[in-house]
């Protein structure tokens, strides 16, 4: 077999910055776009897990009328006797928590200042709440505290809070009215994520219960799956009467549809900037082209046929591709990685919608979307060197010939 | 036994609105084992008619066969095929593969015919000592002179036992001492391999080695001559 590479590496050779750069815009690009992957995936996988985490968790049961936004306790919206419910749910396969919460929306005040929050009843116990259990100073809440509060750190910052301090604490009852009531700030936690931590207070459940008036009810049954691709066989399960059961998919629709959404949308950036490359490469092979008229025409004189000729052009950029992807896709991986570890600050990014994004975004590369890349690039040089190649086997020998003389 | 017979063969070549008429009706027989030399003036026609015995080009009217193949109606690759195992090609410049050595560049022929590598090396090394060039083997063009090139061109040409070698103005760019040794060189092949050459050309130098001088004018052939052996 007549080695084309061997042809097309010393082809290559004959203008090596000419190649090096073409090889370059090829790995810049590659590198970049295996970042750009990286990081929305990063991005992606961070807001999806922070949101199932601190939000909606995997599933959660409801009573049938409750409204999650209006955050009302009254009891005909609420879940009765929620730790029976809970353990039932606990017992199911696949579940790994399940606990009761309960939301009540309130004012925090503090000499003169005051913000409006959500306050979340949990129970201290449950692993669920592991989320807030970094603590930047104090301690975590206990069960039977009846004077303590936990604040995040941005809240703790607004309102110049530190641990042990006093704050007085409104909160929407039951019955319509409102009560107040003093706490002292027992400890001050984050989650990494200034949007979530800025907005929220956490009672232990039985004193978010008696300060609310809510009784022996729950907003939630909050509900945390060993695997949560499980999520509709185990709200199949649960008996959905006089409750609603929303999975992760249903509580964070928009979320799963950015989510579904974002392969077309790396997809779609691959091409625009693999296009851009792929001019250049087209550039490249067309000024070889066209240096190599006679040489063309020498070829095809002692015998070379258009389809070898096309694939002496593709082995050339082939080899191209292979040097400048390897490149690329090495310096994309070294960037990805390097970033995955100490992250990318961003700060408050807020929370649009269902999505929580941390202050934080750790780049993630995954194995298929590196693939995925790395065959796109190639296949897409390839394509682009049809042209030049195409146009180089379609040369009339005595033309090819005549140009050079 | 003819290995070329062309038959009122015209060409006309169009560069806009303007035609040139480079051949016009000519027919001529190239015999097995000949030395021939196409003479007349630039634009006579020579190259031109090279061309077409060559395949490199179809004619706009007549009848070229090769080997007793009709060409006319061949395609690209089916022309290219032609050529690969009956013809080769000595151009006026050095017209080798700059990236490949002279070894490289004899071999490119054996590779396109398919070749086994035992055959393309024991083929390879024989023409290249034929022409005196077994020591530049390993070289690349630009380090070989004029005189270098244009022989290792002519072990490529005959690399595949063509049955015509083809050779445009193939002493043009040579000095006199190259000129006469790469003749030299293809008078011995043409005797000891039977091999035909025709060549196109206006150098008295090539002139002098052939055994018929076919002259052309105005895309007209205009003499026939054999020239006796000396």
């Amino acid at each position: 077999m007549l080695n084309y590479f061997k042809m097309a590496y010393r082809n290559l050779g004959r203008h090596r910055r000419r190649s090096f750069l073409s090889g370059l815009a090829l790995a810049m690009g590659t590198a970049l776009l295996m970042f750009i992957a990286a990081f929305f995936q990063g991005e992606m996988r961070s807001s999806l897990e922070t949101t199932l985490r601190l939000n909606s968790g995997h599933i959660q049961v409801r009573d049938a009328d409750y409204d999650p936004d209006k955050l009302s306790v009254a009891w005909e919206y609420l879940i009765e006797n929620p730790g029976r419910v809970a353990a039932k749910i606990e017992a199911l396969d696949q579940v790994a928590v399940a606990t009761p919460r309960l939301m009540a929306s309130g004012i925090i005040s503090v000499q003169y200042d005051s913000i409006g929050v959500e306050i979340m009843g949990i129970d201290p116990a449950s692993s669920a709440n592991d989320p807030y259990r970094t603590l930047v100073s104090g301690e975590f809440l206990s069960a039977d505290d009846r004077e303590g509060i936990l604040i995040g750190y941005p809240l703790a910052q607004n309102l110049g809070l530190n641990v042990g301090d006093q704050l007085k604490l409104l909160v929407n009852t039951s019955e319509g009215n409102v009560d107040e009531q003093q706490f002292t700030v027992r400890g001050i936690f984050t989650t990494g994520t200034t949007a979530y931590d800025k907005g929220i207070v956490f009672l232990p459940l039985a004193k978010a219960q008696a300060f609310s008036g809510a009784g022996d009810h729950a907003s939630m049954i909050f509900i945390l799956l060993d695997d949560r691709e499980q999520a509709d066989a185990v709200a199949a399960a649960i008996p959905s009467q006089n409750f609603q059961v929303k999975t992760w998919q249903q509580l964070n629709e928009l979320l799963v549809l950015i989510n579904d959404f974002s392969n077309a949308y790396l997809t779609f950036i691959n091409l625009i900037v693999l296009g851009v490359t792929a001019t250049v490469i087209i550039n490249t092979l067309l000024m070889s082209v066209f240096e190599r008229t006679r040489e063309i025409g020498i070829l095809t004189a002692i015998g070379m046929k258009g389809r070898q000729i096309i694939a002496l052009f593709l082995a050339e950029a082939s080899l191209l591709a292979l040097g400048g992807i390897t490149f690329g896709s090495l310096a994309g991986w070294a960037l990805s990685a390097y970033f995955e570890k100490v992250g990318i600050y961003f700060g408050d990014l807020g929370i649009s919608g269902d999505m929580i994004l941390q202050d934080r975004i750790y780049p993630y590369l995954t194995l298929g979307s590196a693939i995925n890349l790395i065959v796109t690039a190639f296949i897409i040089t390839i394509l682009a060197s049809l042209y030049p190649a195409r146009m180089a086997s379609r040369m009339e020998p005595v033309e090819a010939l005549h140009s050079a003389q | 036994m003819e290995v070329a017979k062309l038959t009122d063969v015209t060409r006309v070549y169009k560069i806009g609105e303007v035609e040139t008429r480079a051949l016009n009706g000519v027919s001529i027989t190239i015999g097995d084992g000949e030395f021939t030399s196409l003479v007349g003036p630039s634009g006579s026609g020579k190259t031109t008619l090279l061309q077409l015995i060559g395949c490199l080009d179809k004619p706009t009217s007549g009848k070229v066969v090769i080997t007793g193949k009709e060409t006319t109606n061949l395609n690209r690759n089916q022309r290219a095929d032609l050529r690969k195992g009956t013809i080769g090609f000595v151009f006026q410049f050095f017209a080798l593969i700059p990236t490949l050595t002279a070894y490289e560049n004899v071999e490119m022929p054996l590779l396109l015919n398919g070749r086994s590598p035992v055959e393309r090396k024991q083929r390879v090394m024989e023409l290249l000592k034929a022409v005196d060039m077994t020591d530049r083997a390993r070289h690349r063009p630009d380090q070989l002179s004029g005189g270098q090139q244009q022989r290792v061109a002519v072990a490529r040409a005959l690399s595949t036992n063509p049955k015509m070698i083809l050779a445009d103005e193939p002493t043009a760019n040579l000095d006199t001492e190259n000129g006469e040794q790469v003749m030299e060189i293809m008078q011995k092949l043409n005797h000891e391999t039977g091999t035909t050459f025709v060549f196109a050309t206006h150098d008295p130098r090539v002139i002098k080695y052939a055994r018929r001088v076919v002259t052309l004018q105005d895309g007209l052939i205009t003499k026939d001559s054999k020239v006796p052996a000396k």
